[in-house]
């Protein structure tokens, strides 16, 4: 089969070569300055958050310092100041990123997995399976999420498991409705019935031919979710409900500072921003991975 | 007119056998009656062309009889097993030996799965080892000319959709089946296109011996490569003969009326005969008696009493109808007064 390569300039030299391969240029995806800002901030982030016991800082839990020394170069530990028994900020910051992240991925993967079987069960089925998980989902969705958080830890002692199997349930419903919405797009396609005429089973046409094209969209929306998991367990320590001290966490580390707003900001400012910048980041990584993954209307 | 009965089946030869079928489906606004008592059957190595307009159940039939929708009442008989009795896991095995084509080919191949891995899914769910898999692949994309190995891992949207409805044609083939039902297989494709697929499936048909049952509104098409042709009518059976007979000297009048609707070239207002007045009606509260009858000129009361019955008008032609138009005894030559379909045109 002879092709014509109008895109060959060397005089069909290359297209002898490659006689079956048509020269396509590469298209190069643009890649935004935001998004690889987010990417780097991320994993400086884990990767210090996971190193912390093996980098020259002090323990979270003693005093490196004077009490509320502010921020200045020189001495590591004092980097970021001290709290207001000295402690180092740097090293709190750090250890505090261990709960933060690891309670919104924990309860992120969780939900995510949880949830997006249940919506492709719903989906898949119909019928009174859908109309259970439906109901359940929704019964979730119209309870206040503070006030769940708030009973969870009233009924049982703070701990980072009740925190996080809390934040899990809260946030299972998004998926569940995400997944489900998809997988009720996929199933009437044609393939789906091709599939059957196959002598495919559910299970498999779920996990076969369902589930590939239901994943992206879902697990593209994970980053947003884990995004908003990191806020809610900032607001529960905050509120004091969260993992109980000495051990620190960054909402925990806002709402130790907040009485000293005055004389000494950089209490509630260093966290803050920290947690600004992670779910910034966070948000702005989903975002891109959206519009990369998930072409519902598309192909 | 668009009637019941079933005068025209040929026995116990058929190698598909449908009599009175009937598909519903329950909405809020009532019953939709899809299809309503039709039957046919397939004698083995022969095509099947069903043609109707859009809404008139041609591809719920086919779907039905895959029992790929649900069937309401009426016998499936398939080599001479009622599919309609089986068994969810019977069921699956007989499923590989009647494969279906569908209308939209990228529709119908999983967008996240290359061609390879799509081709031989049958295969695949049969628990066919890798080995066996990887040989079947290479021999039906050589089949349908796909046999380049740049084909293998595209994904269906980078393939065109003459090469997708290939690689649907593929997979189909993988499997080894009887029975091949084209749901309006070429209607989404180029005309240029269209020939290649209609070419191919008749090629194949003749080398592996497989008997086609082929739905389509397009006439010409259907003329083309059938052996047998079926025109339905809202659900129901309107006429059934060989496409030669049937095309020259319709004795339904809505057959008459489709052909009618085919543009001409040298027609003087471009058809040759009148438009059918007024729309479809609705499936969920059809016409009492012969359903054709709200937009047939030659309806009466009779037509609005009574159902018409499936009855033979000359040997080989059967028309469901009251009224129906006068035919030669003898079927008429090509080229004769009524040949009123040019290539390429559609109902």
């Amino acid at each position: 089969m002879t092709q014509i390569d109008y895109l060959d300039q060397t005089g069909g030299a290359l297209a002898e070569s490659v006689p079956s391969e048509p020269v396509v240029p590469v298209v190069r995806r643009r890649r935004s300055l935001s998004v690889g800002l987010s990417y780097t901030w991320l994993a400086l982030v884990v990767v210090l958050a996971a190193l912390v016991p093996l980098l020259p800082v002090s323990d979270f839990d003693i005093a490196a310092g004077p009490p509320r020394t502010s921020p200045a170069f020189g001495e590591l530990d004092l980097l970021l100041g001290t709290d207001n028994f000295g402690r180092s900020i740097l090293s709190r910051v750090l250890y505090g990123g261990r709960v933060s992240l690891v309670v919104g991925l924990i309860a992120g993967m969780a939900a995510f997995v949880i949830g997006t079987f249940l919506g492709l069960l719903a989906g898949y089925f119909g019928r009174w399976v859908d109309a259970v998980i439906t109901y359940v989902t929704d019964a979730l969705l119209a309870f206040p999420p503070l006030i769940l958080l708030l009973s969870i830890s009233a009924v049982t002692k703070p701990s980072l498991f009740t925190l996080t199997v809390g934040l899990t349930i809260l946030v299972i419903p998004s998926f569940v409705r995400l997944s489900r919405a998809n997988t009720i797009a996929w199933r009437s396609r044609e393939f789906v019935r091709a599939a059957r005429n196959m002598g495919a089973t559910s299970p498999r046409i779920i996990r076969r031919e369902i589930l590939p094209n239901v994943l992206p969209t879902v697990a593209s929306y994970l980053p947003l979710v884990i995004a908003s998991l990191i806020v809610a367990e900032g607001s529960l320590s905050f509120l004091g409900l969260g993992i109980p001290a000495p051990t620190p966490s960054w909402g925990g580390m806002i709402s130790d500072g907040k009485d000293s707003l005055n004389d000494a900001a950089y209490l509630v400012l260093v966290p803050s921003v920290v947690v600004f910048l992670t779910v910034f980041a966070l948000n702005q990584i989903g975002d891109s991975l959206r519009a990369r993954f998930d072409r519902t209307a598309g192909d | 007119m668009a009637g019941s009965g079933v005068a025209h089946l040929r026995g116990d030869q058929a190698l598909l056998s449908v009599e009175d079928l009937v598909v519903e489906y329950r909405t809020s606004a009532g019953v939709v009656q899809a299809v309503s008592e039709v039957s046919f059957d397939v004698l083995p190595g022969e095509t099947l062309g069903i043609v109707g307009e859009s809404g008139c159940g041609k591809s719920t039939t086919g779907r039905a009889v895959l029992r790929l929708d649900t069937v309401t009442s009426g016998s499936i008989r398939f080599r001479g097993r009622a599919i309609e009795e089986l068994g969810e896991r019977e069921m699956r095995a007989l499923r590989r030996e009647m494969q279906m084509i569908f209308q939209d080919p990228v529709g119908s191949l999983n967008p996240r799965r290359p061609v390879r891995e799509l081709v031989v899914e049958g295969l695949d769910i049969a628990g066919a080892p890798k080995r066996e898999q990887e040989a079947a692949a290479d021999r039906v994309l050589a089949a349908v000319g796909l046999a380049d190995e740049r084909f293998r891992d595209l994904l269906p949207r980078r393939l065109s959709g003459g090469q997708a409805q290939r690689v649907a044609i593929a997979r189909a083939l993988a499997v080894e089946p009887q029975l091949l039902i084209c749901d309006e297989p070429v209607s989404a494709l180029d005309v240029s296109v269209q020939a290649q697929i209609l070419n191919l499936v008749e090629d194949l048909k003749r080398d592996l011996g497989l008997t086609v049952v082929f739905i389509a509104h397009d006439l010409s098409v259907v003329r083309t490569v059938s052996d047998r042709v079926l025109v339905m009518y809202l659900g129901k059976l309107c006429e059934f003969g060989e496409p030669e007979a049937v095309y020259a000297s319709p004795a339904h009048p809505y057959t008459r009326a489709l052909l009618d609707s085919v543009p001409q070239p040298d027609a003087v207002d471009g058809f040759s005969g009148p438009a059918l007045e007024g729309d479809l009606p609705s499936p969920l509260s059809p016409p009492t008696g012969c359903r054709f009858r709200t937009r047939c000129p030659r309806a009466d009361e009779l037509c609005a009493s009574e159902e018409p019955r499936v009855a033979e008008v000359r040997p080989g032609q059967f028309a469901a109808c009251h009224h129906p138009l006068p035919v030669p005894e003898v079927p008429a030559a090509s080229g004769d007064a009524a040949d009123p379909v040019p290539a390429g045109s559609t109902a």
